[in-house]
């Protein structure tokens, strides 16, 4: 289980972004979270994936309250989590080429040796010839980094997805060969899946359950919240 | 979906944008009764010269026109040369960027061939008088260090008569809420804007000129489903003004709210230039890869096109969509020329699709 309970965090201690929510995952369940722009539910998503610390509320991993955050974090809390953003350019080094990106997390991990058989498995998975892994990020399209993108995220084997408007920049057709993806992950790994985004129409499709902002006890703006 | 749409705000019928109809060959102009349309492209094409003597072909052969009051939604998977297309209009292209063909825009300042104007004239007439950017990544294009006030009272200046003091605040409160960026906000600086607000923040500086022609490339990225039909609706009654839109988007949903006419761009190339409501409605696109595009909607099949597009700089020399297309033969290892608005040798045939379907 991934448990946010009560979670209020932001920028800026007097005024959070995110009161009070909370939110439960079940492991190989797919929650779609929805909410317009800017009611922080970006912020949530980051603080469910351990990179950005609550002013209050705790994060429970599989019964395991959370205790550090971003490099804080201890490693097998944090190589649970594969996480995606809205903005492939934004969340790949340029230096590397798509092979070394996507291989990056088992050489931080110290899992070198894995590093061929994981490529030779997820490149196909995601549709990344080799002509396109021995390139880097500004040799390829916005859906094309965020086929590796994903691929990077899957390398680990996360127990938990955090897909933060992972197709928010992308064209229907690689929406939809993206999604199929995790989905299928999903159904072999029994991975838990938090997809953010604002398109109605396609968390209903892809998700177990959709939840509004509104219904998460989140009442962005107010004080004081029960 | 049509609600919004008024009846046909064009002067006079031109038959070459209302059909769709690519010229064949030569060129026919507009015949001296019928208004000229406010942009017509024609042959349109872009190549970047790379190192090594290798040529990346990003726009091939586009036609179209675009009359007054007209709204054309270019959509395309990314990298398949839609801005590109829109920086060539603009003269904005890189230095190793060639393009050919014509685009002429007429409007009350007479006629220019865009890509024979020279950088002058296009820095001092075209850009932002003439045609209006809405760019793709507001946040790159809006200078970090103004506030968004000061960034629309000097576009405001620039492009209108207004000069300085409260006539020139007004007026940049009112170009503000026309692209419904709050007023409360117009003192931040760029970086303490939600990505929504520096969309409309930079779509408020492209409106600001009252520009005949406004293209927007990607104008909805990164806004939620209600902006995104706001911005959109605001860019339509725009046009519904007698302005011209060419809009740029991957946004399906977005280019259906929003189009008179859609053109469907595959590895730079239009493989399919249709009526907006037959594409989204019945019958249908025509063109495989536009069917597939559509089917991918989560609203509908939700099923990919298998692989991918081809390479711009590596582009096979028949139909660059044959290899995923389920429709393909020997056929398709030549070029399909543009017929009735569909380059593809196997198009959808227009009108029995729906009724095999309906006795099937």
């Amino acid at each position: 289980m991934l448990e946010l309970r009560d979670i209020t965090a932001g920028y800026d201690r007097g005024a959070p972004v995110v009161r009070g929510v909370s939110l439960t995952l079940a492991p190989g369940e797919a929650v779609g979270l929805l909410g317009p722009s800017g009611c922080g539910k970006s912020t949530l998503a980051r603080v469910a994936a351990l990179l950005h610390r609550p002013d209050a509320g705790t994060v429970v991993l599989d019964g395991t309250p959370a205790r550090g955050w971003r490099h804080r974090a201890p490693r097998e809390q944090r190589t649970a989590f594969g996480v995606l953003f809205q903005q492939p350019r934004l969340s790949a080094d340029p230096r590397l080429r798509l092979a070394d990106a996507i291989a990056e997390p088992l050489r931080a991990t110290g899992r070198k040796d894995q590093i061929p058989t994981r490529l030779r498995e997820l490149a196909p998975l995601v549709g990344l010839g080799d002509d396109l892994l021995a390139r880097r990020p500004h040799e390829v399209s916005d859906g094309q980094l965020q086929r590796a993108c994903l691929a990077r995220a899957l390398v680990l084997r996360p127990r938990w997805l955090i897909c933060d408007e992972m197709t928010a920049m992308l064209d229907a057709s690689t929406t939809a060969a993206l999604v199929a993806v995790v989905e299928s992950y999903r159904r072999e790994s029994g991975a838990g899946v938090l997809a953010v985004g604002h398109d109605r129409t396609l968390l209903e499709r892809w998700c177990d359950r959709t939840v509004g902002w509104a219904e998460l006890g989140a009442a962005t703006g107010m004080p004081d919240v029960a | 979906m049509t609600a919004h749409r008024t009846p046909d705000p064009r002067p006079a019928p031109n038959p070459a944008p209302t059909t769709g109809t690519p010229p064949e060959g030569t060129d026919e102009e507009p015949g001296a009764a019928t208004a000229p349309p406010r942009l017509a492209v024609r042959g349109l094409t872009v190549r970047f010269r790379m190192p090594g003597g290798r040529s990346v072909a990003a726009v091939t052969d586009a036609d179209f026109d675009l009359a007054p009051g007209e709204c054309l939604v270019l959509v395309g998977e990314s990298g398949c040369g839609k801005s590109v297309l829109a920086s060539a209009l603009l003269g904005l292209l890189p230095g190793n960027a060639e393009a050919t063909g014509t685009a002429l825009l007429t409007d009350a300042h007479g006629a220019t061939e865009l890509l024979a104007a020279p950088e002058t004239e296009l820095a001092r007439s075209v850009r932002g008088r003439r045609i209006g950017l809405i760019p793709q990544s507001p946040a790159a294009h809006l200078t970090p260090v103004r506030t968004v006030r000061s960034q629309l009272e000097e576009t405001v200046r620039e492009l209108t008569g207004v000069r300085r003091g409260a006539g020139l605040r007004a007026a940049a409160e009112r170009a503000a809420a026309r692209a419904a960026f709050p007023a409360g906000h117009l003192d931040r600086h760029p970086h303490q804007l939600s990505g929504g607000l520096a969309q409309r923040a930079a779509t408020a500086l492209a409106l600001a000129g009252d520009a005949p022609l406004l293209l927007a490339d990607e104008p909805t990225t990164g806004l939620d489903r209600d902006l995104v039909d706001r911005t959109v609706d605001e860019l339509r009654r725009h046009a519904e003004a007698g302005r011209a839109l060419l809009m740029i988007t991957h946004d399906l949903a977005a280019a259906e709210r929003i189009a008179d006419r859609v053109a469907v761009m595959y590895a730079g190339r239009i493989v399919e230039l249709a009526d907006a409501r037959r594409f989204f409605g019945t019958p249908g696109p025509r063109h495989p890869y536009a069917r597939g595009l559509l089917d991918a909607l989560p609203g509908r099949a939700f099923t990919p096109i298998p692989g991918m597009p081809p390479e711009l700089g590596d582009l096979p020399a028949g139909c660059a969509f044959a290899a995923r297309c389920d429709r393909a033969t020997m056929t398709c290892a030549t070029l399909p020329a543009p017929r009735d608005g569909v380059a593809c040798h196997h198009p959808v045939p227009p009108e029995r699709e729906p009724d095999r379907a309906r006795t099937a």
